[in-house]
């Protein structure tokens, strides 16, 4: 079992990308289980959003405490909460950001990979430069990262997934698959 | 097709595939995105179905009356406080024998204000007269409305899916969404034994003098004791179209148990994680998930639990000066039949997680002591 | 609408001969209370323009449809006037029972 969690403001589309995400892992047979935080959400405020994959069926429905692995949609969250609560050792954070991994400051018991997802937004007009909708694009990381589903079910997932977009989300997420910056 | 849904989505495919006709629901909190996804159906006519937006969830179940008297199919939706707005015409259903099917999402009852889940809500209206089926999966959720419908119109009863705030209702899972046909084969059309119509007038619920009411509940009684076969058979029924089985409780490595846990709704699927974890401690630990509290499995609970050394009933629910709700049904279903030592758990209110963690202290309590050292065993609460 | 047959007072002897609803159980079909009637309506179907407006109107469900004009049932008529009061083109009047 793989449990991840991901943190991201009100407003940048972090449960729907763990709902993108959840969609491509279906898309390989395997098992999923995502919610979002249990409670009310508020534009600009933290936000969580949370996800297990299995190879069989999913049975604990308690909330996850000590993830494997976290997604930072927003690297200022770095500096207002504590990130890396609760996980694992040798986990993965994947931050948004325009730096490399070795210039953010993380304990070194966790492996760090970075993607530029904001400029790929931009690039492929989604949201503004004040809002930027970087979700898709960080589906395509996290899934090249931890190898959790094959491209194509990610972008067949982006498609079907987005209100808006579908071509311009699918090209982000698959250029962030391309780009995340990793070292395994 | 295995789609990813949300529990609350669950509910809305499920009334979809059974072709409700009506549907009549409140729309503003605490609803939940039931009727919404239903109201876009109805719209785009993926949904061929008259929705009715009223003004409250009295309102709601009051036009669910009169389209299912009218012969409709008729669904709604709700949770906790609108729930308990709707009483009142909650006995006007049973006892006017209309088989609404209602979903339900358990979430706790205000003060304080809660969005998040316990039964509470939903066993306050455990006397009402509905059958009321507690779910442990959004898979469940979505097969529970097609059979409750089945099950609901052969005995003019209505019946309540009950799901678990957030941990059911706005958690996605993997859903195999049967095929329209498949399901249509299953769940042919309403055929009301009897129904309001200009063609034939009649009077309905009038004034019911003692010569007649005390037949009216007999009858009611002696159907809602029908339903535990039918709801079994029709689980089968189910299971040979689908593959899926759902029947009144969901025993899990009960046969050999020492203890035997006793949960419903999501609980029930978390407590298999902790059988299997007590398990390879070499602990003889099993997990008897109630589905249905009404009609209350008598045969079920007594047989499975009859072989246990020691029961933990887990509630999350409370009557205030009493006990926890399954708590009181199991010891009275087990009164003369078994003499098992019956602990009663209390946890989980308002929304507080369970955990392995809890149901670790609730094993190990129940290991420890050979009777109940406490009527009520509080877990979790910050002392 | 159709005419009820005056029926005795419901009684069932047994749960089984019941519906399973309160369907038409609290009848009053067994109450005959024209006899308590002082005046009584007569219609003038000459006049009538069939709009069923005293159909509608009897407080007492004492006026029927048949061949597509009232008939009040005597049997339960009250003598209220409500009938006679509503129509439209005035042809019911209330005439003086003989008692």
């Amino acid at each position: 079992m793989v449990e991840i969690r991901f943190h991201g403001r009100g407003g940048q589309g972090t449960v729907v990308a763990s709902k993108i995400l959840a969609d491509a892992i279906n898309k390989e047979g395997k098992f999923v289980q995502a919610y979002p935080e249990f409670g009310v959400e508020r534009r600009g405020a933290p936000v969580y959003a949370f996800i297990r994959i299995d190879e069989t069926p999913i049975f604990d429905k308690s909330r996850i405490y000590s993830p494997d692995h976290i997604v930072v949609l927003d690297p200022t969250l770095i500096e207002a909460i504590d990130v890396t609560e609760g996980l694992k050792e040798k986990g993965w954070i994947i931050v948004n950001t325009d730096k490399k991994p070795e210039e953010l400051a993380f304990p070194t018991k966790y492996r760090v990979a970075t993607i530029d997802a904001t400029h790929i937004a931009l690039k492929h007009q989604l949201g503004t430069r004040a809002t930027p909708i970087v979700n898709t694009a960080i589906v395509g990381a996290v899934v090249k990262v931890l190898d959790l589903a094959r491209l194509e079910s990610v972008i067949q997932a982006v498609k079907e997934g987005v209100p808006l977009k579908p071509e311009e989300n699918a090209a982000a997420a698959k250029e962030a698959y391309e780009s995340v910056v990793f070292h395994s | 097709m295995r789609k990813v849904l949300m529990g609350n989505h669950a509910l809305s495919y499920g009334a979809m595939l059974s072709r409700v006709q009506v549907v009549a629901a409140y729309p503003i909190t605490p609803q939940t995105q039931v009727v919404e996804l239903l109201s876009e159906m109805c719209a785009e006519k993926i949904l061929d179905a008259q929705f009715i937006k009223v003004e409250s969830e009295h309102s709601a179940m009051a036009a669910c009356l009169g389209a299912s008297l009218a012969g409709a199919r008729t669904f709604t939706a709700t949770s906790a406080q609108g729930l308990a707005l709707m009483h009142e015409l909650l006995h006007w259903a049973s006892g006017g024998r209309l088989p609404v099917v209602l979903g339900n999402i358990n979430r706790a009852m205000a003060p304080g204000w809660s969005i998040w889940t316990d039964q509470n809500d939903s066993l306050s209206q455990r006397d009402t007269g509905w059958m009321q089926f507690y779910c442990g999966s959004n898979q469940e959720v979505l097969d529970s409305v097609i059979q409750a419908f089945k099950v609901a119109e052969k005995l003019h009863i209505p019946a309540m899916i009950i799901l678990d705030a957030f941990s059911l209702s706005h958690t996605y899972e993997i859903v195999d969404v049967p095929d329209q046909e498949k399901v249509d084969k299953f769940l042919p059309p309403f055929q009301p034994k009897f129904r309001l119509t200009p063609d034939e007038p009649h009077a309905f619920g009038g004034l019911t003098s003692p010569e007649h009411y005390f037949e009216l509940r007999y009858k009611l009684q002696k159907d809602m004791e029908k339903a535990p076969a039918l709801i079994e058979e029709t689980g089968q029924e189910f299971e040979e179209l689908f593959g899926r089985k759902l029947g009144l409780v969901d025993p899990y490595k009960c046969d050999d148990a020492e203890i035997i846990l006793v949960t419903s709704g999501t609980t029930g699927y978390t407590a298999r994680v902790a059988v299997d974890h007590f398990r390879e401690k070499g602990l003889k630990v099993g997990n008897l998930r109630i589905r249905v509290l009404r009609p209350f499995p008598f045969e079920k609970v007594q047989s499975i639990l009859s072989h246990a050394k020691k029961v933990a009933v887990i509630d999350r629910n409370i009557s205030y000066g009493h006990h926890g709700i399954f708590y009181q049904e199991v010891k009275s279903a087990l009164y003369g039949n078994s003499s098992v030592p019956v602990f009663g758990y209390i946890t989980g209110l308002g929304g507080r997680d369970i955990t392995l963690n809890t149901f670790q202290k609730i094993i190990e309590e129940t290991q420890r002591n050979e009777t109940p050292p406490e009527r009520i065993s509080w877990i979790g609460v910050k002392k | 609408m159709k005419k009820q047959q005056p029926t005795k007072k419901i009684i069932f002897h047994s749960e089984k001969e019941m519906p399973l609803a309160p369907y038409s159980l609290g009848s009053m079909l067994h109450n005959r209370t024209g006899a308590w009637r002082n005046i009584r309506p007569e219609i003038n179907l000459e006049n009538c323009i069939q709009c069923g407006i005293c159909w509608k109107f009897c407080p007492d469900v004492a006026i029927y449809i048949e061949n597509e004009y009232p008939v009040v049932d005597y049997t339960y008529c009250k003598g209220c006037g409500l009938c006679a009061e509503e129509c439209p083109v005035k042809c019911i009047t209330m005439v003086e029972e003989e008692k």
